[in-house]
């Protein structure tokens, strides 16, 4: 038996469906048994997971690790050491850095570095227009070899809708992923909260629920036309949901994830002007909550990511309106997807798959599952253990959370990235 | 959330535990009890003599070695005069720091700045922002013993001139309870909008309504307990008070509203739809107003004008409210 081989055992194994106690046998990176050992094999280490549950090691479909560009907010190390202790092991980063990812060099780079702190598999998004301007493609082709998972244009939408066509038409060319995010830019102008009974009372400009909407009428019909493959991010509102449930129906080649803020958190959550849950898109109502709920459950939605955002905290001791949007949240995705799996009583095995095999599957990349062949990277955690949100405890860079004081289960025992242990606590 | 986790419970941050008030940044949530004794103290300040003495306000020493700071991220030579004067006749010493020329615009934060002026030791922050929330921020962030006064926030609220109208209205008007309230105009982008809504709310005014185009209107009004027209003949039939609402120069032609012209054919208060309204209805406005734009001048000049009352007893509730927040009381 090769050297590295690793038993992770007696854990409650989360497999494709169900929990079941198995053994996961591993040899060179990858699963090459579970419940029964392969023959001849020979563990150079055996991780004792008995009480624990073994899920595959988390897939984030979004993830700022602030590199190139912001390495005061966070650097690839901090963000990707964070990534390891929620038990992400494959993570998304969009575009949106200083400078943005459009040539493939930076993104040859981003993927070097990467590969050089050896924590966490990085899939870049590419800019889908050159510096994010919406006005001129960006080479799709290279950035591809360079290793681009797909194209986005981050929170920047393309106001110009003949170049969100074309750029629709030149990426569905070579089968290419378009990642958008849904917002019009002129009705989200100004906004800061989402339009409503609260942000009239707090007298914050709003961001109505239209803006969303509209611009995902928009994407959607070019979808049709172009037949290209879009996956959304970050869906906030009942009415967008409602609309891809429709477009999915239809048949047409869409996708979307929504955040875990958005999955727990709504606009009255924001109290008095906390600049914590200033987040884009906006916190919206209990309704559109219910509808994210709905969605997950009937497979509208396809998977739960972080929007990991870490910022330093002087952006977020401002005015509500003045105070940069987003929120850490690699070290939470794992609990508060448990969380909501409770509160929701989803099967444990379900849940997880909203960030392992679905997020996987938009990604198109055999990684995300516990089967005989697949990468071994693991995620083994005690779904009965809870932890309290303090800044202190975050590994992150970016202690802004929204979370901050909530009690919070399932805690990161050990994760297992290409068969190595890479992280382990007690 | 549903379920926040013990002990997270987000309270009102101007109320000390007791529930005495320790900043004044909203009306929203303040109880009854304090809205009048706000008013009842302001009332001690106003000078009840006849003739040329009578509405005059007169000098304490309450607030004798103590610090005020105007904190003016937004320009407003009115306000700020008026929170100035305030001070003043409580005795206490004055600063004026415009923040619209110096730090903000060199790039130092609100907390840099707050941690510099504190290094100066105010006890009093009148604080004015663009910003809705702003004086939360410096309340949270400001040394223990500071009291925070919020003179205007974006759009969130303006309390002490919302307590200045509810003096007015209480000296023309001494029962809440049986009154009808036009507020007119702009609301989407009132501070003072908002904070006359919860004010007449807390002290039981049984109808206030709103009156303006819907583009002037935020969403979700009608959940403030407010009744929406958008016809001014229909608005003022009958009503006690006329709050008239300012509206900005670069909102009188645009998206919002065609022209200044139109607006004023709309809703301008003349004196035949005051006529509409209850004969003894007064009219407000908190200033600077724009004539021929939301109000005809013979209305604005007219017996039934009560915008420059507006004016003098500002002095007084702000006084009162300076004196109340520092703890200090009136003999």
């Amino acid at each position: 038996m090769p050297a590295g081989s690793l038993v992770a055992g007696s854990g409650s194994a989360s497999t494709s469906h169900a929990e079941r106690q198995a053994d996961v046998f591993i040899a060179d990176g990858l699963i090459v048994g579970m419940a029964t050992a392969p023959a001849d094999f020979q563990a150079d280490r055996v991780l004792d997971a008995g009480g624990l549950h073994v899920a595959p090691g988390l897939v984030d479909l979004s993830a700022r690790l602030r590199e190139p560009g912001n390495e005061y907010k966070a650097t690839l190390a901090s963000e990707l050491s964070a990534a390891l202790a929620g038990g992400v092991t494959s993570l998304v980063c969009p575009p949106d850095t200083d400078p943005v990812l459009d040539e493939p060099g930076l993104v040859e780079m981003l993927k070097f570095r990467a590969r050089q702190v050896q924590q966490a598999h990085v899939y870049p998004l590419g800019a889908l227009t050159l510096g994010l301007k919406g006005t001129t493609l960006s080479a799709m082709r290279q950035l591809t070899e360079a290793g681009c998972i797909g194209f986005g244009q981050a929170e920047v939408p393309i106001v110009d809708t003949h170049v969100l066509w074309q750029a629709l038409q030149y990426a569905s060319t070579y089968g290419y992923t378009v990642w958008l995010r849904a917002q019009d830019p002129y009705l989200s102008r100004d906004g800061v909260a989402a339009s409503g009974a609260l942000a009239s009372r707090l007298g914050l400009p709003g961001i109505p629920a239209a803006a969303e909407i509209i611009a995902l009428q928009t994407i959607l019909e070019l979808v049709r036309i172009t037949g290209a493959r879009v996956h959304l991010q970050h869906l906030s509102t009942a009415g967008g949901i409602a609309l891809v449930r429709a477009a999915k129906h239809e048949g047409l080649p869409v996708s979307c994830d929504v955040t875990i803020n958005h999955l727990h958190l709504i606009d009255a959550d924001i109290a008095y002007f906390d600049a914590q849950y200033r987040l884009e898109p906006p916190l919206r109502t209990q309704r559109d909550r219910d509808a994210i709920h709905a969605g997950l459950l009937d497979g509208t939605i396809n998977a739960i990511c972080s929007d990991h955002t870490p910022l330093d905290d002087e952006q977020k001791l401002r005015p509500f309106g003045e105070a940069t949007p987003g929120a850490s949240g690699l070290e939470l995705l794992l609990s508060l997807t448990v969380k909501w799996a409770q509160e929701a009583r989803v099967p444990l095995a379900q849940a997880l798959a909203y960030v392992t095999r679905a997020p996987a599957a938009v990604l198109g990349l055999p990684i995300g599952r516990l089967e005989v062949g697949a990468p071994a990277d693991l995620c083994v955690f005690d779904s009965q253990a809870y932890w309290t949100v303090e800044p202190g405890v975050l590994r992150s860079q970016g202690r802004n959370t929204p979370f901050k004081g909530y009690e919070l289960p399932a805690r990161v025992r050990a994760t297992v990235l290409d068969g190595r242990v890479v992280f382990e606590q007690t | 959330m549903t379920r926040t986790a013990p002990g997270f419970i987000k309270s009102n941050p101007q109320l000390t535990r007791s529930g005495e008030l320790k900043h004044l940044l909203t009306i929203e949530g303040l109880p009854r009890a304090i809205v009048m004794q706000i008013l009842d103290t302001a009332l001690q300040f106003v000078s009840e003599g006849e003739g040329e003495t009578q509405g005059e306000i007169k000098k304490l020493p309450l607030l004798q070695g103590k610090s005020v700071f105007n904190l003016f991220f937004e320009n407003s030579t009115r306000t700020r005069s008026t929170f100035e004067i305030a001070a003043k006749r409580l005795s206490a010493d004055v600063l004026n720091v415009n923040l619209h020329a110096s730090s903000s615009s060199k790039g130092e934060s609100l907390l840099d700045t707050l941690r510099n002026l504190s290094a100066m030791q105010a006890d009093l922050l009148v604080v004015r922002h663009a910003q809705s929330g702003a004086p939360y921020l410096i309340a949270q962030h400001c040394a223990p013993h500071v009291h925070v006064i919020n003179a205007g926030d974006g759009r969130h609220a303006h309390p002490t001139q919302a307590l200045l109208d509810m003096f007015t209205i209480r000296h023309y008007k001494p029962d809440f309870r049986g009154l009808t309230v036009a507020i007119v105009g702009d609301i989407l982008h009132s501070r003072v909008a908002r904070s006359d809504i919860h004010a007449l709310t807390t002290l039981g005014v049984p109808e206030i309504r709103a009156i303006g185009p819907r583009t002037l209107l935020p969403e979700g009004l009608e959940q403030l307990g407010v009744t929406v027209f958008h016809e001014i003949e229909a608005g003022l039939r009958g009503v006690d008070v006329i709050i008239m609402l300012r509206l900005q120069h670069e909102r009188m032609s645009g998206a919002l509203l065609p022209s200044a012209q139109e607006y004023f054919k709309s809703y301008g208060l003349t004196p035949e739809r005051l006529a509409l309204a209850a004969p003894d209805a007064i009219v407000m406005h908190p200033g600077p107003i724009n004539r021929g734009v939301e109000i005809e001048s013979s209305v604005a000049d007219g017996v039934q004008s009560v915008i420059l009352k507006q004016v003098t007893f500002g002095i007084a509730v702000r006084m009162a409210v300076m004196a109340m927040v520092a703890g200090a009381r009136p003999g």
